[in-house]
């Protein structure tokens, strides 16, 4: 049987669609998750969309926290279910307290929308074991709340035990030591604002590419899942 | 019925680019001496019952669940004391 990734929609989700289009493209099976209902449908991992669920009311990710299909994928998430959250999935991840921090205000008020130079920090989550440490890759970004902040004990932590899992190379939004992705103690959940799922294809990936620097995040957890 | 007003505001040592572009604004308006701005919000809550200790806890349990993200911010919660207090149009003239 092929690995069942879920993706959820969320009321105000924009990169569901593409998000099961990176999953089908690697040849997982694409399952998609609405957020009213608590029913996984047996997926093996899961993501969570960027977009503006609940149209950002209150604050990013606040509401969507509380959706019925985030209560079974936060019980799951601390079971070992691997999640990845992409922008405003990270808000959500966040929010959930299943990542630590907060993502705030860009600096400078904008909205920001690029391809942007990363550096992947960390191969050992569930979602980066296809690249290599330090790995220079080329991903969207595209937020206007997107600059990672935490206390600076947080952060500290987050460095020591290695799970910064991928930093700006040149820090467009002033996030907290150049954060662009975190992972959780286990390595299961990771979040971060820039789009891999936007970066899987010639044609529509970055231009002049790289333009599918996002696919390993998408082969990492097939096989992941295929080997288990 | 308790009116109980929840103000929620980032915290201190966190960055405020909305407070800074308002606080940036003001000068080119002829406000002179603005030191700092820091931008909020302001909920309004109506709750059955008496306005007391129990109504305040149940907004605070409010605030500290939903209305405020405590990695982030910080809230305080009181009673509406007045219609005076509530935000009203300027007086004409």
């Amino acid at each position: 049987m092929s690995a069942r990734v879920g993706v959820v929609t969320f009321p105000g989700s924009q990169d569901d669609q593409d998000a099961l289009r990176a999953v089908e493209l690697v040849g997982a099976e694409p399952i998609a998750l609405w957020h009213r209902e608590r029913d996984l449908r047996q997926v093996d991992a899961v993501v969570l969309p960027g977009g503006f669920s609940y149209g950002d009311y209150l604050r990013a990710g606040a509401i969507a926290r509380f959706s019925p299909v985030m209560e079974t994928i936060v019980a799951g998430a601390r079971e070992g279910l691997p999640v990845l959250g992409i922008c405003n999935g990270f808000q959500v991840l966040c929010e959930s307290h299943l990542l630590p921090g907060a993502l705030i205000r860009n600096g400078g008020m904008l909205f920001i929308n690029r391809d942007q130079r990363l550096r992947v920090d960390s191969v050992s989550t569930a979602w980066t074991a296809d690249y290599t440490a330090g790995q220079q890759i080329l991903i969207p970004i595209k937020n206007g709340e997107g600059r990672y902040t935490a206390d600076e004990h947080t952060l500290d932590e987050l460095e020591a035990e290695g799970r910064v899992v991928v930093r700006y190379l040149d820090n467009p939004n002033g996030s907290a030591r150049d954060i662009a992705g975190i992972a959780n103690a286990a390595g299961n959940v990771v979040g971060l604002m820039p789009h891999p799922e936007h970066a899987v294809e010639e044609l529509t990936g970055p231009y002049p590419g790289p333009a599918t620097d996002g696919l390993p995040f998408f082969t990492s957890i097939l096989k992941r899942l295929v080997a288990a | 019925m308790a009116r109980v007003v929840v103000d929620v505001m980032l915290k201190p040592e966190i960055l405020d680019p909305q407070g800074q572009a308002v606080q940036r604004a003001l000068p080119r308006l002829g406000f002179d001496g603005i030191v700092d701005v820091r931008q909020g919000k302001r909920f309004e809550i109506e709750l059955d019952g008496p306005a007391d200790e129990a109504a305040l806890a149940r907004a605070r349990e409010i605030a500290d669940k939903l209305l405020a993200n405590t990695v982030i911010e910080q809230y305080a919660v009181r009673f509406d004391p007045a219609e005076a207090d509530r935000v009203t149009e300027p007086a004409a003239g």
